[in-house]
């Protein structure tokens, strides 16, 4: 080969080899070792396995945890798509209509101030709020006489899941209504001026106009929500201590943590990773489906 | 905000039918700015004043409490978060854009799998690889260094940053490029001569986009250092809050500390921040 052959071979590796390098190392071998951990026993603080074949697996089809765990998962799911998409778009729609132009940017700003504040900062401040004694939550409640209300939020294991799920959504609706506020703006001005000659009133222009052509930002963010929603691990760990009160707000992530870190069963957190893997594996692809319908 | 053209004036004033609408948006301001509002004024009271008159204003507004959060911990987290921060930013940057021009402006047929081993991680949930990222980390002896959370972050945040980069430079005429070869550059000086400076509003995407992950990050951050020495300010605000116990004047003013770097880049810099965040709604 000549030097310009050489080069013209090696110069692109040159390029991308500190990106393969990295993914390699660090995201791919890790993912594979996962697989290869979900069939060992191990501790966190020694290099030594015993390989004990599906055990993890059978103990997985046996941990009643697990259940409970992914029962949350999909309550989160479905709130915030209730929530953080449906409200966000509807939120969208109201900010970016003419009538509320002059107000808007403050409560634009406002609603995604929440987005730019660290999980840890809101979980802090959600702990004062669902305070049993004197917190803001039960507080406001007494003073505006609806004391029967008053409950321990975090400490009861009817409404620990629940009011972890409303710290989400305080946090993330925000973000959700700017991805539709951006999709809404390049939606072509003439459609509504048309819809508008024709006498088309606000509500039916929003399912004529607003909806049908935010359907693929709809898809996105329903995507990005639900899979949000099988990675939660932050709100329950700081808020519940890790999905108190007993299990009742555990996540599956929050319950793999557990296992590994403080059960130190290493190997059956591999199992439950790989759980997390497939779940999100089959939205992965579900949004590669939705893309590709884009295109088109 | 960001090129809204001028609408009709004379639908502007309120109508009566709107009032309702206009009730719900002030209820939820009310609910998303109150306790923003309750923290900044919280973390001017005392400990006994937070508990007992919540909803009253500081008597006597205790500004010590931001100088005790200082000392009593929340500088070296803050000074540890900007480091980790800054670090990945400067990596992912630097790492992603060379990449980027490795995957589109070179015509040789085993980029493409490069470019799926690529999109393939913007799938990958970093909770799947938490287990054996700690055992690796454990036998390089990275743990409890700031390389435990600049790599992994960097890592995770590649995928992303390569294909809106990429995306950016293909769009890059070739002409330029050509142009720039004939005046004897090599590739690797077009890179960085004339992609890098071309493609700013990309990389200030890019770097935004990475600042909100690695200011914010929070479980690596707990599980990939225990010395108190390298925690990250996430992490550092439950070691924060497990010290003060019932201390929490400047438990609150350390929240106020934490957050005040993203908020005010937010309030000050809008455009740009709402541009970066929802480019990375390919995944946030």
């Amino acid at each position: 080969m000549t030097k310009r052959q050489l080069r013209t071979t090696f110069e692109p590796v040159l390029f991308v080899l500190p990106s393969v390098l990295l993914l390699g190392v660090f995201m791919y071998y890790p993912l594979v070792q996962n697989f290869v951990y979900s069939f060992f026993r191990f501790s966190a603080f020694s290099s030594s396995k015993v390989f004990i074949g599906f055990q993890n697996y059978t103990h997985l089809l046996k941990d009643d945890i697990v259940i409970t765990a992914l029962r949350n998962n999909l309550r989160y799911a479905i709130v915030s798509v209730i929530f953080q998409v449906c409200f966000g778009l509807v939120l969208a729609a109201i900010l970016e209509d003419r009538a509320f132009r002059r107000v808007s940017p403050l409560f634009r700003t406002m609603f995604f101030i929440p987005v730019t504040i660290s999980i840890s900062v809101i979980c802090l401040l959600f702990g004062f709020i669902y305070r049993p004694m004197d917190g803001l939550l039960n507080q406001f409640l007494s003073l505006i006489g609806l004391d029967v209300l008053t409950r321990p939020w975090l400490g009861s294991a009817k409404t620990a899941i629940w009011a972890t799920i409303a710290v989400s959504q305080w946090q993330s609706i925000g973000y959700v209504m700017m991805l539709f506020i951006v999709a809404i703006q390049k939606i072509p001005e003439e459609l509504y001026e048309a819809a508008e000659i024709d006498g088309a009133t606000k509500i039916r222009r929003f399912f004529a106009i607003t909806l049908p052509q935010v359907k693929e930002m709809f898809f996105v963010t329903t995507l990005i929500t639900v899979t949000g929603s099988v990675m939660v691990f932050n709100e329950p760990y700081i808020l519940t201590q890790g999905g108190g009160p007993g299990t009742s707000s555990i996540t599956i992530a929050v319950h793999m943590y557990q296992s590994g870190f403080f059960k130190d069963m290493m190997g059956y957190a591999s199992t439950l990773a790989v759980v997390i893997f497939l779940i999100s594996i089959i939205l992965g692809i579900l949004q590669l489906a939705v893309f590709k319908s884009g295109e088109d | 905000m960001y090129g809204v053209k001028p609408r009709n004036h004379r639908r502007d004033a309120l109508s009566l039918s709107q009032v309702p609408i206009l009730i719900i948006l002030l209820v939820y301001f009310a609910i998303i700015a109150y306790p923003l509002f309750w923290i900044l004024m919280s973390s001017l009271k005392t400990t006994e004043d937070i508990s007992v008159n919540i909803w009253a204003l500081p008597k006597v507004p205790q500004w010590h409490n931001y100088t005790d959060a200082w000392r009593f911990g929340i500088s070296g987290y803050f000074i540890n978060s900007i480091i980790v921060t800054v670090s990945t930013i400067f990596a992912v940057l630097v790492i992603a854009s060379l990449g980027a021009y490795g995957l589109s402006r070179f015509k040789v047929s085993w980029l493409k799998y490069v470019l799926i081993f690529v999109m393939g991680g913007m799938m990958l949930n970093p909770q799947v690889c938490l287990i054996p990222l700690y055992k690796l980390l454990t036998a390089l002896k990275l743990r409890n260094t700031y390389w435990a959370l600049i790599i992994p972050y960097t890592t995770f945040r590649l995928p992303l940053n390569i294909l809106l980069i990429r995306t950016f430079f293909l769009s890059i005429p070739k002409e330029i490029e050509e142009s720039a070869k004939l005046d004897g550059c090599t590739n690797l000086q077009t890179y960085a001569r004339i992609f890098v400076p071309m493609s700013t509003p990309i990389m200030i995407t890019g770097a935004i986009l990475t600042a909100y992950y690695a200011w914010n990050e929070f479980m690596f951050a707990i599980i990939f250092i225990d010395s108190n020495k390298y925690r990250t300010i996430p992490a550092g605000l439950m070691a924060f809050r497990d010290a003060l116990q019932i201390n929490w004047g400047p438990l609150i003013a350390g929240m106020v500390i934490a957050s005040l770097p993203l908020v005010l880049f937010f309030l000050f810099a809008q455009k740009q921040f709402i541009r970066g965040m929802t480019a990375g709604s390919v995944k946030g």
